[in-house]
C-alpha cells in the first residue's frame, strides 16, 4: 500500500503527460504482482466494484469528529476524502502496511455489515495520504490526470508493443491484468481472447483537399453524411452463455454505463462502428431503413459523461446508432474484406434484424466532381449535419489513418470578430503566460462573454499576445486579468448553440483564434445579433 | 467597564478609545502599535509608532528611515502609560521581533495576540501565555484539518528531492519576513552547506536578520548568477508571486516547491501548480491553537481573521465566551506569510 500512496502522492502533484508516464513506467517496472495491477485498474478506472460507500465513510468520520466541526472542514477543503483523510483522529502505524492487493481482497470478502468496521481499522494504520489513496480506490474517485487511453499508451511502451494490441485486449482481460502484464514482460504467450466482446481499434479519415475531390469518380467512392455525434462502436454477442454487450468511444472507453437504453435493445453477434445521437423516433423503429429524427450535438452532450442517467434524462433525450460499418458478424471478422461488401452485409443484416435504436446511414449520390461539390453545399445547409465522408469502396477496415481510404469533407468553419476581455494563465508548458482568453460581442455599446479559446495560435503569437495582455491589463479577479476592450480576435467555431449558462446566451462549439487582428478597431467587432443568426434550430 | 466598551473595531482596526491608539491599523493613524513586521500590519507614515526594535527595523528596512515621524522602541515586559490605559508587548514566537500586546484598563486585561505560534523559531522568542481577561486570537488555521508536521520533516522533503533529481534547479516560494529565513536556517540545522540563492525581493530583510546575528550562511542573489545553468540542481528562494512569473523563466528545468501552511490541502498546492508542497506555517495548527486557548484560560475569546467559525465552535464547546471580531484588511490567504 505504501508504495501505491507514494505513486498517487507524485502523480499528483506531476505535471506533464510525459513525466507521469515515466512514474508510472517505473511502478510497474518494481510493484509486485497483483498489487500493481489492481494498481493499474484503479488508475485506468476499470475497478468492478465500490470497496464501500461514501456514505459509509461520512458515517465513519460523523461518529468521531464533530459534525459541525466536519462540515466547516468539508466546506473549506472541498473534498471528503482529503477532508476525512487530515480528521482521522487514530494512529497506530502498522509497518509494513498491508499490499494493496490484500486490502482488494479484503473489501471483496468482507460481509457488509463489516465493512466500516474494516475500513475503520485500514484508516487507523494510515498516513493522510496513504488514507486519501485508499478512500479515492475504495470509492473509484481515482483522478490523477492520466487517461485510461495513456495508461494503455505506457502499457505498450512497458512491453514495446503497439497500443493497438493493448487496446484489442484490453477488455478482454480482467484486474488484476496478470497474463497482461506478464505477457508484456515476455514471460508468458499473449492471451487468448478470441470469444470476448472487445474493442476493435478503429480506421480514421483524412481532411479532404482539392485534389481529392478533382479526383473523384462514383464508383469508387461511397458517399455518406457526417453525422455531428460522436463515433462510437457497438461490440455484442448475447449468443453465448454469458452474454456481453459493450459500447466503445472511439479511443476505446467503455461508455456502456451512460447509455443503458441502446445497450438493452440490441441483441446478436456482432461489432458496428457507427455515430451515437440523440434520436427522438430511436424506439419506433422497424427496419432499420427508417429517417431517424435527429437532435443536435447540444443535446447529446447532456448524455454525455453521466454515470447513471436518470429516468427523465432516458426519456426526453433517447439515444440511437446510425450505423455505417460492420467489422465482425456472427464471430466473423469482416475487416479484410472491402467496404463494398461489408456494406452489402450490413445492409442486409440491418433489415433482418431490425434492432430498435439502429438506423442504417444512407449513402448519397454524385456522378461527378462538381455533383459532390453540389452535394456537400446543400448537405451543410442542414446544421445536424457536419460534412460529409467520402470512403474508398474497395478499401479494409485498417486502423488507424490509412492514406487515401476515407476523406471528411467539414463544413467550412464559422468565424466572428470578437473583442478580447479577459486573459488567464495557462497550465504546464504554458504557466506564466496569458494564454487562455475569454472574448466577448457587442450588444449596443456594452461586450458580453460568448467564449473562450486557448488554441489556434503559434508560439510566437502567444508571446505578442501574453505582452499584449500584460500591456493591457486594467483590473485582476483572482487568477484571471481583465484587458483593455481594444484586441479583435478572428475565432473560428464549428457551431452556436443556445445557452442559459452564459449572460450572452449563446455558447460556441470547439472555438479557436483564427487569427488575431491587430489592425482592427474594437468598435467594428460582431454584435451578438449577428451570432444569434448562426444557432442551430 | 467591559472592554466591547472601550475596544473598538473600525474601518481602519482595533482601536482603543482610552488609550487612544490603534493596533497594526490598516491606515495612517496618530499613534499606532505594531504586533509585527508583515506588510498587513505594519503600515508606512503614522504618526507615532511603537514597536520592538526588530519590528522597527523591518520596516525601516521596508519603508525607509523615515516610515513615521516618532519610533519608539518598546521593551518587552514593561508597562507604558497611555491616559489611564497601560500597554505591555510580550514575545508572540510568530516571526523576528514579534510580539502581543497586553491592555490594562479598568480592570480588565486585554491580550492582543497578533500573529503567533508555539513552536520553536530560532529566530524569536517563544511566544509567552499571559494571563487576561479577554484574548484575542488569529484563526488562520483555525479548521481541525490543519496540524502542521514537524519543519525537520517537510526539510527532509526538499533535501531529497535535491538528491532525487540532481538537475533540476529547486524554487521554493516562501514569504520574505520570515519565512524565507525559518527555511534557510532549517536548511542549515539539517546540514545544509551549500549557498542558497535568492530572489530579489528577498536580499535586504536576509541582510537584516544578519544584522540580528542571526547566521543564514552563505547567499548569493540570482541576479549575480551569470550563467544561469549553474542553478540546476540548486535551492532558490524567491516570494510565491514569483513562482509563475516571468522571472522564474529564466531559471533551468525548474522543479516548484512551495512553503506555506496552505500547502496541507491538496488543491491549494495545486492551484499554484506546486510539485513539492511544504507544509511548514509560522501560525498555530489547530491543536495548538486549542492548547493556547486553554492555557491563557481567559474569559473569553475574541477570534480573528482567519476561519472564525471552527475556533469559535471550539472555544464555545471548550467552555470559553467566544465571538468573532471581524477586523479588515489581514489577508488570509499566503500573501501574508502563513
Amino acid at each position: 500500500m505504501e508504495a501505491f500512496s507514494h505513486l498517487l502522492e507524485q502523480l499528483y502533484y506531476t505535471a506533464g503527460t510525459n513525466a507521469k508516464a515515466q512514474l508510472i513506467r517505473d511502478y510497474i517496472a518494481t510493484a509486485p504482482d497483483p498489487d500493481r495491477g489492481w494498481a493499474i485498474a484503479a488508475m485506468a478506472g476499470t475497478l468492478r466494484f465500490d470497496f464501500f460507500k461514501r456514505n459509509t465513510v461520512k458515517k465513519l468520520i460523523t461518529s468521531r469528529i464533530d459534525p459541525e466541526l466536519f462540515a466547516m472542514s468539508y466546506d473549506y477543503v472541498g473534498e471528503v476524502s482529503e477532508t476525512v483523510a487530515h480528521l482521522w483522529p487514530e494512529y497506530t502505524p502498522i509497518k509494513p502496511l498491508p499490499t494493496l492487493s490484500c486490502i482488494v481482497d479484503d473489501f471483496a470478502s468482507t460481509s457488509k455489515q463489516k465493512v466500516s468496521a474494516t475500513l475503520a481499522s485500514y484508516l487507523s494504520m494510515m498516513t493522510p495520504p496513504q488514507r486519501w489513496a485508499l478512500l479515492k480506490l475504495g470509492t473509484r474517485g481515482l483522478r490523477v490526470g492520466v487517461s485510461a487511453r495513456s495508461i494503455k499508451q505506457i502499457l505498450a511502451d512497458y512491453g514495446n508493443k503497439d497500443v493497438k494490441e493493448i487496446e484489442t485486449l484490453w477488455h478482454a482481460v480482467k484486474p488484476p491484468y496478470i497474463d497482461l502484464l506478464q505477457w508484456l514482460e515476455g514471460k508468458v504467450d499473449k492471451p487468448d481472447i478470441k470469444n470476448a466482446v472487445t474493442f476493435h481499434p478503429v480506421m480514421l479519415s483524412h481532411p479532404i483537399e482539392t485534389k481529392d475531390i478533382d479526383g473523384f469518380s462514383p464508383n469508387t467512392w461511397q458517399i455518406e453524411h457526417k453525422y455531428d455525434g460522436i463515433r462510437v462502436q457497438l461490440a455484442v454477442n448475447t449468443q453465448k452463455v454469458e452474454p456481453e454487450k459493450a459500447l466503445y468511444s472511439r479511443t476505446g472507453d467503455d461508455i456502456s454505463h451512460a447509455f443503458p437504453d441502446l445497450l438493452e435493445c440490441v441483441t446478436g453477434n456482432m461489432v458496428l462502428d457507427g455515430e451515437l445521437l440523440v434520436i427522438h423516433n430511436a424506439k419506433c423503429i422497424q427496419d432499420g431503413m427508417q429517417t431517424p429524427e435527429v437532435d443536435t450535438f447540444n443535446a447529446l452532450q447532456q448524455r454525455l459523461n453521466k454515470k447513471k442517467p436518470t429516468k427523465a434524462l432516458l426519456e426526453s433525450l433517447p439515444v440511437g446508432l446510425i450505423v455505417y460499418d460492420i467489422l465482425s458478424l456472427n464471430g466473423e471478422s469482416l475487416t479484410a474484406c472491402s467496404l463494398r461488401t461489408r456494406r452489402n452485409k450490413l445492409e442486409r443484416w440491418l433489415s433482418l434484424a431490425a434492432i430498435p435504436r439502429l438506423f442504417l446511414s444512407p449513402t448519397l449520390r454524385a456522378d461527378s466532381p462538381d455533383a459532390l461539390r453540389e452535394l456537400h453545399k446543400t448537405v451543410c445547409e442542414d446544421r445536424a449535419v457536419e460534412g460529409l465522408m467520402v470512403k474508398r469502396r474497395e478499401s479494409t477496415y485498417t486502423p488507424g489513418r490509412p492514406k487515401g481510404q476515407w476523406f471528411k469533407w467539414k463544413r467550412d468553419a464559422l468565424t466572428v470578430d470578437a473583442v478580447m476581455m479577459y486573459a488567464q494563465r495557462g497550465h504546464g508548458k504554458r504557466s506564466s503566460f496569458y494564454s487562455d482568453y475569454t472574448f466577448g460581442a457587442w450588444e449596443g455599446d456594452q461586450l458580453l462573454p460568448i467564449g473562450k479559446a486557448y488554441s489556434g495560435f503559434t508560439d510566437e503569437e502567444l508571446k505578442k499576445l501574453d505582452n499584449w495582455v500584460r500591456r493591457n491589463a486594467v483590473g485582476r479577479f483572482g487568477p484571471v486579468r481583465e484587458v483593455k476592450k481594444a484586441l479583435v480576435l478572428e475565432v473560428a467555431f464549428d457551431a452556436v448553440h443556445p445557452s442559459n449558462r452564459h449572460k450572452s446566451g449563446v455558447a460556441l462549439r470547439f472555438p479557436r483564434i483564427h487569427r488575431i487582428r491587430w489592425d482592427k478597431p474594437a468598435t467594428e467587432a460582431d454584435t451578438l445579433d449577428t451570432i444569434k443568426e448562426l444557432i442551430e434550430h | 467597564m467591559h472592554p466591547s466598551s472601550w475596544l473598538e473595531v473600525n474601518d481602519i482596526g482595533l482601536y482603543c478609545k482610552p488609550g487612544d491608539f490603534y493596533i497594526d491599523p490598516m491606515n495612517v493613524v496618530h499613534t499606532a502599535l505594531i504586533t509585527h513586521g508583515h506588510a498587513d500590519h505594519a503600515r508606512a507614515g503614522h504618526h507615532t509608532v511603537y514597536a520592538s526594535r526588530e519590528t522597527l527595523a523591518i520596516m525601516q528596512t521596508r519603508y525607509g528611515e523615515d516610515m513615521a515621524d516618532t519610533q519608539s522602541e518598546i521593551e518587552l515586559g514593561c508597562g507604558l502609560q497611555f491616559n489611564d490605559v497601560t500597554v505591555t508587548f510580550f514575545p508572540a514566537g510568530h516571526i523576528l521581533g514579534s510580539t502581543q500586546i497586553l491592555i490594562e484598563y479598568a480592570g480588565y486585561r486585554v491580550v492582543v495576540s497578533g500573529d503567533y505560534k508555539r513552536r520553536h523559531d530560532p529566530t524569536c522568542p517563544p511566544f509567552e501565555v499571559v494571563p487576561c481577561d479577554i484574548f484575542i486570537s488569529e484563526a488562520t488555521f483555525g479548521l481541525p484539518v490543519f496540524t502542521h508536521p514537524p519543519i525537520e520533516n517537510e526539510i527532509n522533503k526538499l533535501l531529497h528531492s535535491v538528491r532525487v533529481f540532481p538537475n533540476r534547479c529547486h524554487l521554493v516560494g516562501a514569504y520574505a519576513l520570515g519565512k524565507c529565513q525559518r527555511v534557510i536556517l532549517a536548511l542549515r540545522d539539517a546540514g545544509y552547506s551549500k549557498p542558497i540563492y535568492l530572489h530579489g525581493a528577498q536580499l535586504k530583510l536576509c541582510d537584516l536578520y544578519q544584522q540580528f546575528d542571526i547566521d543564514l550562511g552563505e547567499l548569493i542573489p540570482v541576479s549575480e548568477v551569470k550563467d544561469k545553468t549553474e542553478l540546476e540542481g540548486e535551492i532558490v528562494i524567491a516570494p510565491p508571486s514569483a513562482l509563475a512569473d516571468r522571472w522564474s523563466r529564466s531559471l533551468p528545468n525548474v522543479r516548484t516547491v512551495m512553503a506555506s501552511g496552505w500547502m496541507q490541502i491538496r488543491a491549494r498546492a495545486k492551484q499554484r501548480n506546486v510539485e513539492l508542497p511544504l507544509i511548514i506555517s509560522d501560525h498555530c495548527d489547530w491543536p495548538e491553537l486549542l492548547q493556547t486557548i486553554k492555557e491563557v484560560s481567559p474569559k473569553e475569546v475574541w477570534v480573528t481573521h482567519g476561519r472564525e467559525d471552527a475556533l469559535m465552535y471550539q472555544a464555545q464547546k471548550m467552555g470559553f465566551k467566544a465571538r468573532a471580531l471581524s477586523l479588515v484588511g489581514y489577508d488570509e490567504d499566503e500573501q501574508g506569510g502563513s
